[in-house]
């Protein structure tokens, strides 16, 4: 429902939960269903580790290919479970709490899109070093590796919470979603692999990291809104 | 579109013709709800008449397709982050997380209204009978206890209104004596109630309003 109405006051911000208390909730709840959580790394391991006995153990040709199996895996990793950023919530009637609570709900969403990162992005990102391995990254590209994954895993978080949000009444399993989100994750992936491909080669590679981090301010600005708004729409 | 009626301040919330439909389907119209401070209004119908429907735009869930409701004779629209802080909705998704306990699940729902206090928690969860299984997770708890947990929030709440939708699903007859007595205590300390129930309470101050003649 769209009412224009008023802000919050400040007596009802505090009484709602904090920004910190909504990331500790969800990380606990990830925790709780260790299984769900750990399922989309394990499928990131287990595909690089895949790639050099598929292709070529020729660490030559693995280097030339890893930043791109890389990245192409940690975007699958993150559209394997950014559904559930909304789905579970929806399910139990959370979602119902969180839209008529007296506040801005973008502040539990943005904490709900911090809670996946540090569910899904980060250790995504600690465990990208030993998969670089796996695919003979050179040691000189590691830094480039990690920070383009940390960024970038973070901008996925973000704009998939706004695609899960748009199709979270729709039920589970569907495609609608990977088509809704993969259109947006075609730059942050554009970038993130010519930062690890420039570290490869030896260049300067702040220039895309600089454009990546560029991306995840503005989507860190503008999704939740966007996530906000779609959800008083589909969960109506 | 109603015409701008002033509505008597007396009222906690009022809805004036309020219509809604769905996909073009006309699910109800002209409902003129009232409710004053100590009154409960009890929701009945056949199945399928728009009961949970009419619930949730009382939430503001779903907003009206023609018809105004009022919070304190204000324009609901002028009035939402007061009129939010104010309620209390238990919908049929009682929000309660099957991988935390009713304690975690308890004091959650209670600091989203403020309170902070896990005493008062423990002691919300015992007057609900759910002392011996408070750390348990909710996925190993019976329908009934899950409700129970849900529930346990009209002990702490200091909403003014509450929304409960068939709040006695599942419920036995010692959970329906429980909360029949929670209702009577809410209303007689000047709140107010919108109930769907099929289960006839023992309650005073009830205005029953029947939607299946004013469903399409």
């Amino acid at each position: 429902m769209i009412y224009q109405s008023d802000v919050p006051s400040m007596t009802d911000l505090a009484r709602t939960p904090s920004f910190s208390a909504y990331v500790r909730r969800d990380v606990l709840l990830a925790y709780r269903r260790l299984g769900d959580t750990v399922a989309p790394l394990i499928f990131f391991s287990m595909v690089c580790a895949l790639v050099p006995l598929g292709l070529s153990p020729d660490p030559q040709r693995l280097s030339e290919i890893a930043p791109g199996i890389m990245w192409i895996m940690a975007l699958l990793a993150t559209l394997l479970s950014i559904e559930r950023i909304f789905a579970f919530d929806f399910e139990d009637g959370s979602l119902e709490q969180l839209l008529i609570a007296p506040q801005l709900i973008a502040l539990p969403i943005l904490a709900k899109i911090v809670a996946h990162w540090l569910v899904t992005g980060l250790p995504l990102t600690l465990l990208s070093p030993l998969l670089g391995m796996t695919l003979s990254l050179p040691t000189s590209a590691y830094p480039a590796m990690l920070l383009s994954l940390a960024i970038g895993s973070a901008y996925l978080s973000a704009v998939g919470a706004v695609g899960a949000s748009l199709t979270v009444s729709l039920g589970r399993g569907g495609l609608l979603l990977p088509l809704l989100v993969v259109p947006l994750y075609m730059p942050i992936m554009i970038f993130g692999t010519a930062t690890v491909f420039y570290a490869v080669d030896g260049l300067h590679w702040s220039g895309p990291l600089a454009a990546m981090g560029a991306m995840l301010c503005a989507a860190v600005a503008l999704c939740p809104l966007a996530a906000a708004a779609a959800l008083r729409v589909t969960s109506a | 579109m109603c015409m701008d009626v002033p509505v008597p301040q007396d009222y906690l919330l009022s809805s004036e013709e309020l219509c809604f439909e769905r996909d073009d389907r006309r699910v109800f119209e002209g409902i003129n709800l009232r409710l004053k401070a100590g009154e409960m209004a009890l929701i009945e119908g056949p199945n399928g008449c728009g009961k949970t429907t009419l619930m949730r735009l009382l939430a503001t869930l779903l907003s009206p397709t023609s018809g105004a409701l009022h919070y304190r004779g204000e324009p609901l629209e002028k009035v939402r982050y007061e009129y939010l802080a104010d309620l209390l909705y238990i919908g049929h998704q009682s929000a309660v997380k099957l991988a935390l306990s009713p304690e975690e699940n308890l004091a959650w729902m209670a600091a989203s209204e403020g309170i902070r206090d896990p005493e008062s928690v423990r002691a919300a969860l015992r007057s609900m009978g759910l002392g011996a299984v408070y750390d348990l997770p909710c996925h190993q708890l019976s329908a009934g206890q899950v409700r129970r947990v849900a529930l346990a929030r009209l002990v702490l709440t200091r909403a003014k209104l509450w929304l409960l939708d068939e709040p006695l699903t599942a419920l036995d007859t010692e959970g329906i004596g429980l909360i029949t007595g929670r209702l009577q205590g809410h209303l007689d300390s000047g709140g107010a109630i919108v109930l769907i129930s099929h289960q006839d309470l023992a309650i005073g101050a009830v205005r029953k309003y029947d939607l299946s003649k004013r469903c399409a």
